[in-house]
């Protein structure tokens, strides 16, 4: 643009054309993709990750993730699948490094079944977290930014689904379609979690709209769906991240209470059902020192990745929140850090 | 309209359409629990005279479930609510072949009592702990706890029902390991039975607690730094009020606000826990009728126990959205607020 700039003087005449142009002369003064690529590199991926490096919980959390996550997606090629009478039934664990964390009632490592039981859990995970954020991002930006009638019915909506007590509604749903797929089983799990996400989107939304930025491109013309796609997702991008990973955690807890519990049908490994069949077949409760490692192992491996996530989407709150990006300005540097007094 | 009576009706309509919701599923689910009595109904008809009457399984299925597959759903709705609100007919519970709000009647006080202790232990921890970790910002009190926080949230409350259950009920005998009171007691306004009572109840309370614990701290924690920031605090360390005054009177009320919204949300993820909780400690309540009414099929009684869920999760919401005034003055009684 700043090119153009000489081409039309400015007495009036062609003040218009100006503005409202063709745009071809900007076409040859734009940026080369490859520096664009780069640019948006750098402000999208490089530079989160160097923030999030940066803080203990994001390290932390994302290296434990990452660990999960190739031990879902690589692990379960290089660690045999559990097959019948690998060892003796029911032996302890750390014995033996051919199944280092024990055995079950039918002789199968504990460990390598944990391992194989990933991937539906990364895939529940993912999946909940899909919905999750799809539908509370949608109730929430649609009803806040158009507001009326379309406010009142999404809200209304939002509000039955919040109050609905959602595992015994889920508990009837999964008696009845029985899901066995994890994507399917993620999916039906996010009923519960989307109402928060798209009230706090919702409030977010109201506050926004009536900022400066979305103000200029309302008088200018531009639709509603451009704003809220380029205005005001891009703002709130970071906060619906965070969400995302807490509905990721809260899908995989209710799925493996759901699969101990035994109300989902038993067709994929899972740490629940291992949970279970320790409970039902092997009475871990009762007598740990018989059936404990089955049972405490697989609960271990899930507390571990929900620690992860709980880590990792504190940390990236932190990373992404400018108020408290601004108190923390030494461990993350930040220009529009507002001075704030020493309290202490 | 009064800002009371608005969000009274507004419960109500909130819950008509959720129980609506429900009912609809409940009917329309291709194999879903009337298809299923149906079905077995024909079986059984066509085996015993080898025709089908559809009048009489009509007649039957409705005997059994209080619903006529026949009738269309909003009619059905209507005879559905209308039973409940005028008889109190939730209809006929077919495991245990006694109506199923005498069913649910009896256990649900047991439910309440869970839920509600779990639910003022989990909050004021939350609270508490949040508090805490702000005015100590920084320091190794605030690091411990963030720790201890993240970790509580990340450890499910049924591995922490499960692992109580072997350490304190199998391994120490220190709490009953399931049941509402022990055998021996007689049921009454007398010591030995309360002492039972909250025996039984103690680790069920707990893993219910742990369910909110301190879940909203961390939330808490960010707004009361924000707080800590502002002129007021300030002003009053100079005027030399204590700390304890300061931390409860000025702290905690102006930043307890966001978390109490949220809080609000999480009051039905609390009630809900009860059908896990209950089933894991073998505690009568509605959540454990829930979870005998799904193994045995049982649809009628399932559709109590949920509507009785949907029920006390609407009512609690509506009693913290009506007391939101009391925490906040500043909301006065919420007819300006447009957030919740």
């Amino acid at each position: 643009m700043r090119d153009d700039d000489t081409d039309y003087r400015g007495d009036g005449g062609t003040a218009e054309e100006r503005i409202f142009g063709t745009g071809e002369q900007r076409k040859a003064t734009r940026t080369p993709i490859r520096e664009k690529a780069n640019r948006t590199f750098d402000v999208y991926v490089r530079s989160p990750l160097r923030i999030a490096w940066e803080d203990w919980r994001t390290r932390i959390g994302g290296l434990l993730l990452l660990f999960y996550i190739l031990l879902g997606t690589f692990g379960v090629y290089f660690i045999p699948e559990p097959t019948l009478n690998e060892g003796p039934t029911y032996a302890g664990a750390f014995q033996s490094l051919d199944y280092p964390l024990g055995t079950d009632n039918l002789g199968r490592g504990i460990a390598e079944k944990i391992v194989h039981a990933t991937p539906a859990m990364l895939k529940m995970a993912l999946a909940g977290a899909l919905t999750t954020t799809g539908a509370g991002t949608f109730f929430g930006f649609v009803s806040g930014y158009r507001g009326g009638i379309t406010d009142r019915v999404l809200m209304t909506i939002t509000d039955v689904q919040a109050v609905l007590p959602g595992l015994p509604l889920i508990v009837m749903l999964a008696a009845v379609f029985t899901p066995s797929n994890p994507f399917v089983v993620g999916v039906v799990l996010a009923i519960d979690t989307w109402p928060p996400l798209a009230r706090s989107l919702r409030s977010q939304v109201l506050t926004l709209r009536e900022s400066d930025f979305v103000e200029a491109g309302r008088s200018l013309g531009l639709s509603s769906w451009t704003i809220i796609r380029q205005d005001l997702i891009a703002k709130l991008a970071p906060y619906i991240l965070v969400n995302a990973a807490g509905a990721a955690t809260r899908v995989i807890k209710a799925s493996v209470a759901l699969y101990f519990l035994g109300i989902l049908p038993f067709s994929i490994l899972n740490w629940g059902v291992m949970m279970n069949r320790a409970y039902k077949t092997g009475n871990a409760i009762s007598a740990p020192g018989h059936a404990g490692h089955w049972l405490f192992f697989p609960a271990l491996a899930l507390s571990g990745l929900l620690f992860s996530l709980v880590l990792f989407s504190q940390g990236l709150d932190r990373v992404f929140n400018p108020r408290l990006r601004a108190r923390h300005a030494e461990s993350a540097p930040d220009e529009d850090a507002a001075p704030q007094g020493e309290v202490r | 309209m009064g800002y009371y009576s608005q969000r009274i009706s507004q419960a109500a309509i909130t819950l008509v359409a959720g129980a609506f919701v429900t009912f609809s599923v409940y009917r329309l689910m291709p194999g879903g629990p009337l298809e299923a009595i149906r079905r077995q109904l024909v079986r059984q008809m066509v085996r015993r005279t080898g025709s089908v009457d559809r009048e009489l399984i009509a007649q039957r299925t409705q005997m059994l479930t209080g619903i006529n597959p026949d009738t269309p759903i909003p009619i059905a709705f209507y005879e559905y609510t209308r039973d409940i609100v005028l008889y109190q007919d939730f209809g006929q519970s077919i495991a245990y072949n006694q109506p199923v709000f005498d069913v649910l009647f009896q256990a649900m006080p047991w439910s309440i009592f869970l839920s509600s202790y779990g639910l003022i232990i989990g909050y004021t921890a939350t609270i508490v702990i949040g508090a805490v970790m702000a005015w100590y910002e920084g320091s190794k009190v605030d690091f411990g706890l963030t720790g201890f926080v993240l970790t509580m949230n990340s450890i499910p409350y049924y591995v922490v029902a499960i692992v109580m259950l072997v350490v304190l009920g199998f391994q120490y005998h220190i709490f009953p390991t399931g049941g509402r009171y022990a055998g021996h007691v007689v049921p009454g306004f007398n010591v030995p039975f309360m002492i039972s009572v909250a025996r039984h109840a103690a680790m069920p309370i707990i893993s219910t607690a742990v369910v909110g614990f301190a879940a909203g701290s961390l939330q808490l924690r960010g707004n009361a730094i924000r707080v800590i920031g502002s002129d007021f605090i300030r002003s009053a360390e100079i005027r030399g009020i204590g700390t304890n005054r300061i931390l409860t009177r000025y702290l905690t009320r102006n930043a307890i606000l966001p978390t109490y919204t949220s809080m609000m949300v999480g009051i039905s993820t609390l009630f809900s826990s009860s059908v896990i909780v209950e089933r894991i400690f073998q505690y009568v309540g509605v959540g454990w009728y829930m979870f005998e009414a799904l193994q045995l099929q049982d649809y009628p009684l399932m559709m109590g126990s949920f509507l009785f869920f949907a029920t006390i999760t609407t009512l609690a919401i509506l009693f913290a959205d009506l007391t939101y005034g009391l925490i906040d003055p500043r909301a006065g009684t919420g007819a300006s607020r447009e957030n919740f």
